[in-house]
């Protein structure tokens, strides 16, 4: 376990030291929050009946959204993984004596925590204090909260977990590009993050919400606004562990099949 | 320490004429060449000893490290390295060897490098003392004293080879795979390599196996020499033997004969 969160020490300096990047970064988010609110504001004045959120359980989501972004994001990737499984770096990660596939789990999840924590907290101060419905809104209880997080963390993993197939099918692609971009889009659009999964209409959503991209974003975020409790949270929860264990078995089934085939070509 | 007897190793490589007409000729029917990588190699090297693997490109040197180090799998043949099969259990194997690939990194660009050593020290769960007498043993033999708080991007390649070779160091292993560790150095750096490797071999009995161009390197290091050719062993001897089986006159340099003898062999 020590050799895992120590991928976590050395994500969390190498976050720190790219201060510019945070910052860019931060700004894009709030613009982009903004922007979307505003949107949807537009529409919600048209007809506010029309839609299956409140107002302000859509703004809750645009920000919780923006400040968790690299916690769920499709795009990513550990680009240092797919650029040493082209050029063949990765003899070096294959004479570690460790599981590949848990060494790059772990980098994986410890580049989407550290980025999440070292950046979401501005989104998330500043979200409370906007006035409402434009803010974030508080949770109904504590539970819910821990529910959210929770499902937050499965959320993550479920993420991670989606970008370790796309890293172990460059073992016979070779060149990433066209499997993660497919993999990106698709998420993007598939766990909730160009629209909610809520404003998908009747039939297809039913069946998006059943998908493994479901159980990345849409879940907590939506645990956290109150538009799934109960029964449906368990289901949803439930869901979340299940695709976790289908796509953590089916990558390393993948890697043992890549290992036993693996060329590293070039001298 | 290493036994290998008849190992074989066969590449597929996708041929084509140049041409339009014979890229869309490829597009539905591929014309294959077999490589044989490995054509039945066979040697053994005891503990503590010092072995040149020297060949021209494209022989079968870097191939055989890669079974060597576990992490190629021969299509038949077998290999013992300290009594196991290296690629039957990968994770056990690793822990014994140290690797240093001359044409790849396996340092942390963006970090400083002290930060990848202790990275690695978690990886192969080295106990902190024989880390901090590791480390401050290779520091003072490879002189690393001003390099280790520097970001690797900003190492020259001299420099950085002898933090690869630190890196390689940290586990104490007892064999050392180097795959032209010399390769781009200057006259300095190729020197402190050399005697850092003696050294090495001298004080702590580590088995070492070198490929490399550059025979000097071999001059410097090796009692011993395998030759090995369109992946076959053609000569395993001392540099006197090498000098011997060329037909040329003595008095040239050891380039010269070697490149003799590769005619001789046809290679």
């Amino acid at each position: 376990m020590k050799k895992y969160l120590s991928f976590f020490r050395l994500r969390f300096s190498m976050g720190l030291q790219y201060r510019v990047a945070a910052f860019a970064g931060l700004v894009t988010q709030f613009a982009w929050g903004g922007m979307l609110i505003l949107a949807y504001r537009a529409f919600y004045r048209a007809d506010p009946n029309a839609f299956p959120m409140t107002f302000q359980a859509t703004a809750t989501y645009v920000w919780l959204q923006q400040a968790f972004l690299m916690l769920f994001q499709p795009w990513g990737f550990e680009y240092d993984i797919l650029e040493a499984i082209s050029s063949g770096s990765v003899a070096y990660e294959l004479c570690r004596p460790v599981s590949v596939y848990n060494m790059w789990f772990a980098r994986t999840v410890a580049t989407r925590a550290s980025a999440t924590f070292l950046r979401c907290w501005p989104v998330l101060i500043l979200g409370a204090l906007l006035p409402a419905p434009y803010g974030i809104s508080a949770p109904s209880c504590v539970q819910q909260l821990l529910w959210a997080l929770l499902s937050g963390i499965l959320g993550m993993l479920v993420s991670s977990a989606i970008c370790m197939l796309v890293y172990f099918s460059t073992f016979y692609t070779v060149n990433s590009t066209g499997v993660r971009t497919i993999s990106a889009c698709l998420t993007d659009f598939l766990q909730g993050s160009v629209i909610p999964l809520p404003f998908m209409p009747d039939g297809i959503r039913q069946v998006l919400e059943l998908l493994p991209f479901a159980a990345t974003l849409n879940a907590p975020l939506r645990i956290y606004s109150g538009d799934i409790a109960g029964i449906t949270l368990i289901r949803t929860v439930v869901l979340q562990f299940f695709w976790l264990g289908v796509l953590v078995a089916a990558g390393k089934l993948l890697e043992r099949n890549a290992m036993k085939k693996t060329v590293i070509q070039g001298g | 320490m290493i036994e290998v007897s008849h190992l074989r190793k066969t590449f597929r490589v996708a041929k084509r004429n140049a041409g339009f007409s014979q890229a869309l000729k490829a597009l539905f029917h591929r014309e294959y060449e077999e490589i044989h990588a490995l054509d039945g190699v066979s040697f053994s090297i005891g503990e503590g000893e010092m072995v040149g693997y020297i060949g021209p490109n494209g022989a079968g040197k870097s191939s055989t490290i890669k079974v060597l180090s576990g992490i190629l799998t021969p299509d038949s043949g077998e290999c013992l390295v300290d009594g196991q099969v290296p690629w039957k259990d990968r994770v056990n194997h690793v822990r014994q060897i140290g690797v240093v690939f001359g044409q790849r990194s396996q340092l942390w660009w963006d970090v400083p490098v002290i930060d990848s050593f202790e990275l690695l020290k978690e990886i192969y769960a080295v106990p902190e003392d024989l880390y901090r007498k590791n480390l401050s043993e290779l520091t003072e033999l490879l002189n690393l004293s001003e390099l280790l708080r520097t970001p690797t991007r900003q190492l020259s390649l001299g420099q950085r080879m002898r933090c690869e070779m630190a890196a390689s160091l940290l586990h104490s292993p007892r064999i050392l795979f180097l795959d032209e560790p010399t390769i781009g150095l200057d006259a300095v750096s190729k020197l402190a390599v050399r005697d850092f490797i003696k050294q090495l071999n001298r004080e702590h009995k580590t088995t070492v196996i070198l490929t490399t161009h550059d025979m000097q390197d071999i001059e410097a290091l090796a009692s011993r020499v395998l030759l090995i050719g369109k992946g076959r062993i053609l000569l395993d001897g001392t540099l006197e033997d090498i000098r011997l089986a060329s037909s040329g006159d003595g008095g040239k340099n050891i380039d010269e004969t070697l490149a003799q003898l590769y005619k001789q062999y046809e290679i």
